[in-house]
């Protein structure tokens, strides 16, 4: 084991840490903001990759092509929030039912499985042919660290308007957010289509990142999603209370996730048994909280308890 | 001010559950009237409220506030006329956002909401001034999340919250009813203070018949998802516990002694 090879992977495992750390904000907005757990990404970031992809193939300069695929993603969550409030469906078989939707409709985008592009035929964003020996500003890291900080503002910006505040407030408490005249199937449709619109921009980075999209590219986004921002919440949650903090701490776990990641593999784990592992690692660390409300807590006393006449 | 027509909702309907919660229900409000609402467990009260307040569609009948037929209005529309405060504190605010932040969500209520702003400075001072009427010591923590507060704190909170756009109705159910004792007499206290001084049509739900008494200047008891008394005026005023008890055994043909067994 030569730590060497593991510290050359860095510049790379760190790129791709914050290209994913795009998707994990995207996943915390339905997550925990709206409470509502989008299976959606599992498809949706490769819907993204592939508009991209397809697009720069049709002479689409970059910029344009990620706008796109953003609103390729956007796209995929309005269709999961008419499944959810406007067909009644729960939460978790809408995104289902999308995913599996645009399995085809990703095939279709692309015409085939995995398409591959070339760094040196196209003007790329990212590639981890930038993440060294490339001047700053072209460096991927620099490049992605400078569209989570932009992003970041942006979400926090919005998150304080009439209309996040209404968005905040429907994944809170519903019922209440309704009382007080908010359209809450308005605000979920809308959290979704903001949530998938980052998870399709993070495709599009990762499918140019890695030179390809690839059908199966999204395979099990959203449990990587929730690992990065479960342990961007237990490791930077003691600091970052402020809005803003907490997006950052959710794409530094992202980061921390794939350091984790690789250095397992440098260890000479399975490269197989990755996904089996995230799981497990993300089954345990969303148990954390059941344990401890129900063997941790004692238990409390109602203030006052029913009081009758 | 609100007319119900005839309002029927049944629940589970064609099962062995099936329960006609408001049966053929009608009631008139008039403008700044201040009613209590008494009955039994499962008389309907709750079911009344959230038929006014939209919370899913009745199966028959008529609601109209202020004559306008809002019968087919989803529940955030509705939510423009009327100002709600639940049995439960849980359920009248976001816990997880900000005091000032839930009042700026109130405010905003029969307003479309944009990218403007959620709060803006001039607000905080306003919501400044209002908390500290209430007297909770709430106005030197509005940054402070909600699910810290105390049930009466959040039900303060949620009173405030319902009034600060003048509804047209306030929808009051049983918000007293976790509180202890003297907790729920300072709510209570607060609530006759923000009627008063807005004059509020309101409608408001308690188990306990002193206080269905003392507050407001009418009254109605519920049973079956029909009003079986409904007293105001005069009679109102004069009325005791002993009247209430021996109404309530000739209108339901049955004799109590306590109002336990009609409070349940
Ligand atoms: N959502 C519901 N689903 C089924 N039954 C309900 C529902 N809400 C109320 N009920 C039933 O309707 C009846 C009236 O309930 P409610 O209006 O809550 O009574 P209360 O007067 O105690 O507030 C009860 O029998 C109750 O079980
Ligand atoms: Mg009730």
């Amino acid at each position: 084991m030569n730590v060497l090879n593991l510290l050359i992977a860095m510049p790379g495992v760190l790129t791709q840490g914050l290209i994913w750390g795009i998707a994990a904000i995207g996943i915390y907005i339905t997550y925990r903001i709206l409470d509502f757990a989008d299976l959606t990404v599992d498809g949706s970031l490769c819907t993204g990759g592939a508009v991209c992809i397809m697009m720069l193939f049709s002479g689409y300069n970059v910029v344009i092509s990620m706008l796109a695929a953003t609103f390729a993603g956007m796209l995929t969550g309005l269709a999961t929030g008419i499944f959810h409030t406007f067909m009644g469906i729960p939460p978790i078989l809408s995104g289902i039912l999308t995913q599996l939707a645009l399995y085809s409709v990703n095939l279709e985008i692309m015409g085939k499985a995995n398409q591959v592009i070339n760094v040196d035929k196209y003007n790329l964003l990212v590639s981890l042919r930038y993440t060294k020996g490339v001047s700053i500003y072209k460096n991927s890291i620099f490049v992605m660290a400078v569209a989570i900080i932009l992003l970041v503002v942006i979400l926090y910006w919005f998150f304080g308007t009439e209309l996040g505040c209404a968005l905040r407030a429907t994944g809170c408490n519903d019922g209440m957010a309704r009382a007080q005249g908010i359209n809450t199937n308005f605000s979920k449709v809308l959290g979704l289509m903001i949530s998938n619109g980052l998870v399709g921009l993070s495709g599009a980075l990762l499918s140019q990142y890695q030179g390809f999209a690839d059908i199966n590219m999204a395979r099990g986004a959203i449990v990587i999603g929730l690992a990065a921002v479960i342990i961007g919440e237990a490791v930077f949650g003691r600091w970052f209370h402020n809005f803003g903090l907490k997006l950052i701490g959710i794409a530094c776990g992202s980061v921390l996730y794939f350091i984790v990641l690789q250095t397992v593999t440098w260890m000479g784990v399975d490269p197989n048994w990755l996904k089996f592992f995230s799981a497990m690692i993300v089954a345990i660390f969303l148990a954390i909280p059941y344990w401890k409300d129900k063997y941790f807590t004692k238990p409390t006393i109602k203030e006052g308890g029913k009081n009758h006449a | 001010m609100l007319e119900l027509r005839n309002v029927t909702k049944v629940f589970n309907p064609g099962t062995v559950n099936e329960k006609i919660a408001l049966d053929n229900f009608s009631m008139t409000l008039e403008d700044g009237e201040f009613v209590t609402v008494i009955g039994g467990n499962g008389a309907g009260k709750s079911t009344m409220m959230n038929a006014i307040a939209g919370v899913w569609p009745v199966d028959a009948g008529q609601i109209l506030i202020d004559g306008e037929d809002v019968t087919k209005l989803s529940e955030h529309k509705r939510a423009k006329y009327l100002g709600r405060v639940f049995q439960d504190p849980m359920m009248g605010t976001a816990a997880t956002m900000g005091i000032e932040e839930n009042l700026a969500l109130a405010k905003r209520r029969g307003y479309g909401r944009t990218l403007r702003a959620g709060i803006t400075k001039k607000e905080r001072e306003d919501y400044r001034q209002r908390l500290a009427i209430l007297g909770l010591g709430l106005e030197d923590r509005l940054t402070t999340k909600v699910g810290l507060l105390s049930g009466g704190q959040r039900q303060a909170l949620t009173l405030l919250m319902a009034t600060l756009q003048k509804p047209k109705l306030l929808l009051l159910d049983e918000h007293t009813a976790a509180l202890d004792p003297k907790t729920a007499a300072k709510v209570l206290e607060i609530t006759e203070y923000i009627v008063n001084k807005d004059h509020l049509t309101t409608l408001m739900i308690t188990h306990n018949m002193k206080d269905a008494i003392v507050h407001g200047n009418r009254l109605i008891m519920l049973m079956d998802g029909r009003i079986i008394l409904d007293i105001r005026g005069e009679e109102k005023k004069k009325l005791t516990v002993e009247d209430l008890l021996h109404k309530f055994g000739e209108a339901s043909g049955e004799e109590f002694t306590s109002d336990k067994a009609i409070l349940g």
